[in-house]
């Protein structure tokens, strides 16, 4: 507790960078991914090879792909861009897979519906498709946040800051409080992050509160026990 | 470019491949930490899930600690263990069980847990004993989701393993960190794509093993809807499985 008051500077400073690591490449997942999502959807092949491209890309260990990417972008293995890419590509693959089934679990009547109302397809996509599919992305985003922030501590074997460094630092020196703090606070940073997502989400999708709370609620849990176990 | 030649010329000479600190004696390493760390993690989380999805008991309680599990940073896990319980192969082994049972928990609960009860019901409507409905019922129609919870955690196990060199260990992470103290950088590329190569073949190994020893039932039905196959599929990445343990 000591130390860390007296380091509380350093600590507040990694958690800052390993917050910057771990948010920017979700946001760039879910850019990439929505549209990528939406075009295979449309197109049998494409979606065989994103589903096959997704679970590939998954198999390859963090650790390793710090050290491959650098090569391939030209960067110097310090450069944290290279986790910003490898933690992107990590996020596209779980992302690409939660936004289709986002997509799959919007009602096709209410497609119709639109489509009759007039709606042009990039309206319908914009104010239907993507509102509706929120609830199953945000359970994707909470993954993906989770997954991240641990991830990134991972970075830190190869010098990149972050709060990762508390453990390599706490090793060389044998001092466990500097572990212990760095746990924690990947903790705290995993459960503000997922709180915030949870704000989001309730924000962005009033109805689902408004709408029979109990239907709702069990219908939620039931898919993502489901994709869970999947 | 010339990385890349030099990272190709590193894998394909075969002084690299022999000796005491050779490819194959680390792959074998990395193989046997593997193994060791998924049969423990195995033997604690599988009877502890086919339980919880037989009976229903404790579910919401296994699935907020598999949950809080994930959320543990691996390289915080590993050096704490190593502080507190000293060098030597077993703290790190424990820490990375630790990390390895919740995406068996969730996958043989949520597996036990996914077959129609109407069938669980027919069969103790025939007078199957509890054990047998478990084995004989739950445990092969539940078998793709099962099985997609093991190769989470395969998968998971030889990628962080890799990790463990740092303590410092065995195994395939050795090059990594070597190469990063020698800024030898073939030799880090080359010891990547050697983890990289053998997680994608494990994995597909996995799955072919998977397919053979599913109920012809089962897989007739992912043949008609093609759905099963795609859930499947979706199983590889690792960290989807906990979906259903963040609340």
């Amino acid at each position: 507790m000591e130390w860390f008051l007296a380091n509380s500077g350093t600590v507040f400073g990694l958690a800052g960078q390993h917050f910057v690591l771990a948010v920017v490449p979700m946001v760039l997942g879910l850019l990439i991914s929505v549209p990528l999502a939406q075009l295979a959807r449309g197109h049998r092949a494409l979606r065989t090879a994103v589903t096959t491209a997704s679970s590939l890309l998954y198999t390859i260990p963090s650790l390793a792909l710090f050290i491959i990417l650098p090569p391939v972008l030209g960067t110097r293995i310090l450069d944290p861009v290279n986790v910003v890419v490898a933690l992107t590509i990590y996020a596209v693959a779980l992302l690409v897979r939660a936004a289709m089934d986002a997509f799959d679990s919007v009602d096709e009547e209410l497609r119709l519906a639109a489509t009759a109302m007039g709606f042009t397809a990039s309206a319908r996509f914009l104010r239907i498709d993507i509102p509706l599919s929120l609830p199953v992305l945000f359970a994707g985003l909470r993954v993906v946040s989770v997954s991240n922030i641990s991830l990134v501590s991972v970075a830190a074997l190869l010098g990149v800051g972050n709060l990762g460094v508390l453990f390599t630092d706490g090793l060389q020196r044998t001092f466990i409080t500097e572990v212990v703090v760095g746990i924690l606070g990947i903790l705290v940073l995993a459960l503000l992050m997922d709180a915030l997502l949870v704000l989001l989400e309730r924000v962005l999708t009033p109805w689902t509160r408004a709408a029979a709370k109990p239907a709702a609620g069990a219908a939620m849990s039931e898919t993502r026990i489901h994709e869970g176990a999947g | 470019m010339n990385i890349f030649a030099d990272t190709f010329a590193w894998l394909a000479s075969p002084a690299n491949w022999g000796g005491s600190g050779g490819i194959a004696v680390r792959l074998l390493e990395h193989l046997q930490y593997s193994a060791l760390i998924l049969v423990i993690a195995a033997a604690i989380a599988m009877p502890l899930g086919l339980y919880i999805g037989h009976t229903g008991r404790g579910r919401v309680a296994a699935v907020a600690v598999a949950g809080a599990l994930r959320a543990l940073p691996t390289l915080g896990l590993l050096v704490l263990f190593a502080l507190l319980a000293g060098s030597g192969l077993m703290p790190p082994v424990w820490a990375l069980v630790i990390l390895t049972v919740p995406p068996l928990l969730a996958g043989s609960y949520a597996g036990v847990s996914s077959v129609d009860p109407a069938v669980v019901d027919g069969a103790r409507a025939m007078g199957m004993t509890e054990f047998q409905i478990l084995f004989r019922v739950e445990l092969p129609n539940g078998l793709p989701v099962l099985a997609g919870g093991i190769r989470t955690a395969v998968l998971q196990v030889i990628a962080t393993v890799s990790v463990v060199a740092y303590l410092p260990l065995g195994g395939l992470g050795r090059y990594l960190f070597d190469g990063l103290v020698l800024q030898d950088f073939p030799r880090m590329l080359g010891g990547s794509l050697l983890i990289a190569a053998l997680a994608i073949a494990v994995d597909l190994i996995l799955a072919a093993g998977q397919r053979m020893i599913l109920s012809p039932g089962l897989s007739t039905d992912s043949r008609g809807g093609r759905r099963p196959a795609e859930d499947l599929a979706a199983a590889a990445p690792a960290g989807r499985d906990l979906q259903g343990g963040t609340p």
